[in-house]
């Protein structure tokens, strides 16, 4: 890995975020963070991020409607913090689309090594784009456009 | 006569077969009867003979109860044999020994000897009959020998009083006999018996002479004999025939014969009954007892109506099927459709006797018996007439047949004495102008009247003297009873028979008038109980209304027991007494009504000599508790009205009783299904506000532990920095749930000391200072506020949480404002936000504790303890707290009112 890879962080807790991101620059990464799970969305389409890393107990969407909403096009591994440690919340989460389930309180030691054995799986230069293009038609499902010929069709 | 080709058995005799086979029909025990023409034949001799070669084969044997009647041949037998002690009974100042059910099922012999099946029990037993405790040993799987004089049979009852002249009240019912696993006869031809009986053999010297001369004469026994042998012989009959059925030998019967006996509450219904019996059962056909119940029968007195319900049950014991009909008017009509409608092929009536009053053979003309219209009717009948035995009815009678009392009759006469004076001092002044034919029409009224209030007999007395006052005044020679002209006497005729009819007729529209009144008065209290228990919603209410109904409508005591934890009957509900005193005979009753799900207690077979009836309460088949009524007149709870009124109560309170546990349960329910999502959202917030903190903690430790090396310096300040704030955030936590706990157990004392709001708010900024940083906090307190009377670290504590829970839920950078009043005595103190407010409907639901937890997942850091520890501080001072809309009507504002030093000091404490 010559570029660090980018981590996006969705987390509400901002003390977590603080301590995270300090983490995840020490271990070689690059986070970008957000607070509300719809920004968190969003910026998945936009920042394209190598893996993501998601609160389940966001203020104002569920978690499990997160990782539903980003796995309609990204195929990136998303890893699963949460305080809720029963086997059917973890069970919904990693049915939903999730590719591990980390219960807080964790070590960053731990949440690290996660992290690297997740972005190991994936084939290299496997970029997802929030796109289908047939022909001359591209649906853009995270801006939830359509443009046929670059133009854009209502 | 039997066609083997014809017709196959009937698939449930197969069963039927099946079960016979069985052993001990399905742990029931199996009975063997020795049956014997008269006293004397040697019944207990064989029974005890048989027991003891029983015993030789290896079989546990006990005498429950053998009557040895001091003969010595019998009472050798007993030796060696294991004999279960009496039960002392005492009656009357005698001691009366009684089989001991209860030790005998405890023994559990293999087989018991219970001798003189038809015995009557003393009063006070369990049972009235022995052979109710003999059924009850057989239902607890012991096999039983017992012995039965061919008199006992029920059926033959009449027969039997026909020949020997004495009626035996012991009787036990036919069926007993057929379900009987083995009858045997013991024979004994007549000659033998009276020499076995002159050799003092069978009574002690000083009884044998009378019971030659009463029972034991040769004609007698001889009759008896043949009955027996007869009775015998229709068992072998019964058993070559279901083995026939069992072996598909042959059709039984043809096509599906029935035999319909119709009674009334005349007293020969139970002789009708039993002739009946006897017919169905040499013709081997299924029988029917009917009767029709019209509103003429409403208005009965309690004893005739009584003689109909007595009549079924003697049916119903013989083994017949039983159906109560209801009509306006016609009964024959209601009991030919019936009769068709079941394919009865047979019928048998009793012929009306008229009890030799002129009077009601008088009445008869225009009043058709029920028995000549069905034989005008029923032309598709085989029909038999049965002339009841008067001689032996009417010995037997024991209820007196109800008669109008001479006071009844007195004021009847009175009246129709007025009716007429009155009449005649009407018609006098016109008579001159009158024909003497409207002045009858004169006392025609006043016999109608009087015939309406008192009936019959009203009608009777003013019809005489209507006769005697007409004929004194009004014919020639007038003040004389004579009569000269031809015409007058035929006008006076006409008249007794004009104001008899008219009078009759008016006495029964009278009486069903009545009649129907007391129907509708009947429902309309059924509805009335039943519209006032559906509005009820506790089982309790139910009881309460059951009970209230059932005294009220029965003029009598009422009370129910349900079983307690420990499965005692206890009384729950009374009235018009809430505890009546029950003696044991009284419990026994309760108890076996419970246990068995049968009425039990006074009018019922089972502790008859009990005061109290009681009737069981069932929903889906089981018995949740007893009715216990009782009545000042012990007669009454024999009564068929009485019956069928608590059989519609008992309806009642069982569907009322099952609606409201259904109710119950799903409340219950309900509350559980609550106190789960109550217990997971505490559960849920306590794991998230404890963990969150320690998330940042260990995070930022392991962080410092692991990478030391690769962070910067200033990543290694704010990450210690970090694990120190969020540490002391777990701290308060933590504090905060002491607070929860002590407000919870109501442990928390505050300690009250006069104290400055300015002060209290000076530490609580103190503390509060990372918090507010960036933020405007506005204290407004004017100078002149008084001294609260508070304790400062609780209200501290309290205005913490209030400004905590404000810089959470509103923008950063926006102000905070505390402003301080007094009014009306207390402090008021109201911290507000600017931001998004709370709504109205939420406002009471704050200060909930975990209230946040319900809405899902925590949106913000804290607990959903906060507030509800404001709450729980505030009002441990006498002070309140609520939300309103802020100033402007922007944001939240928390409104606190706590007592002033001032007023606590003039008022005494507050």
């Amino acid at each position: 890995m010559t570029e660090a890879s980018r981590i996006l962080l969705i987390e509400d807790e901002a003390p977590i975020r603080r301590f995270l991101k300090i983490a995840l620059g020490a271990g070689g990464f690059e986070a970008i963070e957000a607070e509300r799970g719809r920004i968190g969305i969003e910026m998945a389409a936009t920042r394209v991020p190598d893996a993501i890393l998601l609160d389940l107990g966001l203020p104002d969407m569920d978690g499990k409607a997160v990782i539903a909403a980003i796995r309609e096009w990204s195929q990136a591994p998303i890893i699963v913090l949460s305080v809720r440690d029963g086997e059917a919340e973890k069970v919904a989460a990693l049915d939903a689309g999730a590719d591990d389930y980390v219960t807080k309180p964790f070590a960053t030691g731990e949440l690290l090594a996660r992290l690297r054995a997740a972005l190991r799986k994936r084939p290299a230069g496997a970029q997802d784009r929030p796109e289908i293009t047939i022909g001359g038609l591209t649906l853009d499902l995270a801006a939830r456009t359509c443009t046929l010929d670059g133009r854009e069709v209502v | 006569m039997v066609h083997a080709d014809v017709s196959r058995a009937a698939p449930e005799s197969f069963l039927d077969a099946a079960r016979a086979e069985g052993s001990g029909r399905g742990g029931r025990g199996r009975l063997k009867i020795f049956l014997g023409a008269s006293p004397g034949v040697g019944k207990t001799y064989a029974m005890l003979e048989e027991a003891r070669l029983r015993r030789r084969a290896g079989v546990d044997v006990v005498a429950g109860l053998v009557e040895t009647h001091g003969r010595a041949e019998t009472a050798a037998l007993l030796d060696g044999l294991e004999l279960l002690p009496l039960k002392p009974v005492e009656y009357r100042g005698q001691n009366l020994g009684e089989l001991d059910v209860d030790a005998l099922i405890a023994r559990r012999p293999q087989l018991a000897l219970i001798d003189e099946f038809a015995h009557t029990n003393a009063p006070g037993s369990r049972h009235p009959k022995r052979w109710q405790d003999v059924m009850e040993v057989l239902g607890a799987g012991i096999d039983v020998v017992t012995t039965l004089n061919i008199q006992h049979v029920e059926s033959l009852n009449d027969a039997v009083a026909q020949i020997t002249g004495v009626r035996v009240q012991e009787t036990v019912p036919d069926s007993l006999l057929q379900q009987a696993d083995q009858v045997e006869l013991i024979d004994l031809p007549p000659e033998e018996l009276i020499a076995r009986l002159k050799g003092g053999k069978i009574y002690q010297a000083h009884q044998a002479g009378q019971a030659l001369e009463n029972f034991f004469t040769r004609g007698k026994l001889t009759a008896l004999r043949e009955m027996a042998l007869r009775a015998a012989a229709g068992r072998v009959d019964a058993d070559m025939l279901a083995y026939k059925q069992a072996n598909a030998v042959g059709a039984v019967w043809p096509t599906e014969e029935r035999l319909l006996v119709c009674v009334n509450e005349a007293p020969a219904a139970k002789s009708l009954v039993r002739a009946g019996k006897r017919m169905a059962e040499r013709a081997r056909i299924p029988w029917i007892v009917a009767t029709v119940l019209t509103p003429r029968h409403e208005a009965m007195a309690p004893e005739e109506r009584a003689a109909t319900t007595d009549a079924l049950r003697l049916a119903e014991t013989l083994g017949a099927e039983t159906a109560t009909l209801r009509t306006e008017s016609d009964a024959a009509g209601e009991l030919l459709r019936y009769a068709r409608q079941r394919n009865v092929t047979r019928l048998v009536i009793g012929r009306a006797r008229w009890r030799g009053a002129l009077l009601q053979r008088f009445m008869a003309l225009w009043r058709e018996p029920v028995s000549e219209k069905i034989l005008d009717g029923a032309t598709d009948f085989e029909i038999t007439v049965v002339t009841p035995l008067a001689k032996v009815e009417r010995r037997k009678a024991t209820k007196p047949v109800a008669r109008p009392s001479w006071t009844v009759a007195g004021l009847a006469l009175a009246e129709s004495a007025a009716g007429v004076t009155a009449a005649t001092l009407l018609a006098w002044p016109f008579w001159p102008w009158l024909p003497v034919a409207s002045i009858a029409v004169v006392y025609l009224v006043a016999v109608l009247v009087v015939a309406f209030r008192h009936g019959v007999l009203g009608a009777v007395c003013g019809s005489a003297l209507g006769f005697l006052f007409y004929n004194f005044f009004f014919t020639t020679p007038y003040y004389s009873f004579a009569v000269e002209q031809y015409e007058a006497v035929v006008g006076l005729l006409v008249f007794v028979v004009s104001s008899l009819v008219t009078g009759t007729l008016a006495s029964r529209l009278k009486a069903q008038v009545e009649a129907m009144r007391a129907t509708q008065a009947r429902t309309e209290t059924l509805y009335e109980f039943a519209r006032k228990i559906a509005a009820t919603t506790k089982a309790d209410d139910v009881l309460w209304a059951a009970v209230a109904h059932i005294a009220k409508a029965l003029h009598c005591h009422a009370i129910i027991l349900t079983p307690d934890a420990a499965g005692a009957l206890q009384q729950v509900q009374g009235h018009p007494a809430i505890e009546e005193e029950l003696d044991m005979r009284a419990e026994g009753a309760a108890r076996w009504a419970f246990d068995k799900g049968e009425p039990a207690g006074a009018g019922t077979g089972t502790l008859p000599n009990s005061d109290w009836l009681f009737v069981p309460l069932a929903t889906a088949g089981k018995p949740f508790g007893v009715v216990g009524v009782r009545f000042a007149d012990r007669g009454m709870a024999s009564d068929p009205e009485t019956r069928r009124l608590l059989l519609a109560v008992e309806d009642q309170v069982a569907v009322a009783i099952e609606r409201n546990r259904l109710a119950a349960d799903l409340a219950e329910a309900s509350v559980a299904a609550e106190s789960d999502k109550l217990r997971a959202a505490l559960l849920n917030s306590v794991s998230h506000d404890l963990r969150t903190p320690l998330v940042s903690v260990i995070g930022a430790t392991s962080s410092l532990a692991e990478n030391a090396d690769r962070l910067s310096p200033t990543d290694r300040t704010d990450l210690a920095v970090m694990a120190l704030e969020e540490a002391r955030r777990l701290d308060r936590y933590v504090q905060n749930l002491l607070d929860m706990t002590r407000i919870g157990h109501g442990a928390l004392k505050p300690k009250r000391s006069p104290v400055d709001l300015r002060e209290i708010v000076g530490r609580v900024r103190a503390d509060l200072a990372r918090l507010l940083e960036g933020r405007e906090f506005i204290v407004a307190v004017p100078p002149d506020m008084p001294l609260l009377d508070v304790d400062p670290v609780l209200i501290g504590q309290a205005f913490a949480n209030v400004i905590e829970n404000a810089v959470k839920y509103s923008p950063p950078g926006s102000p905070i404002t505390l402003q301080g009043a007094a009014a009306e005595g207390s402090a008021e103190i109201r911290i507000m936000d600017e931001g998004p407010g709370i709504a109205e409907a939420d406002r009471a639901k704050v200060f909930d504790l975990f209230d946040r937890a319900s809405m899902g997942d925590s949106p913000s850091q804290g607990a959903g303890m906060g507030l509800a520890i404001v709450k729980g501080f505030v009002e441990a001072h006498g002070g309140d707290v609520r939300v309103d809309a802020g100033a402007n009507g922007r944001g939240a504002a928390f409104v606190i009112r706590l007592p002033l030093a001032d007023r606590a000091q003039e008022g005494g404490s507050a």
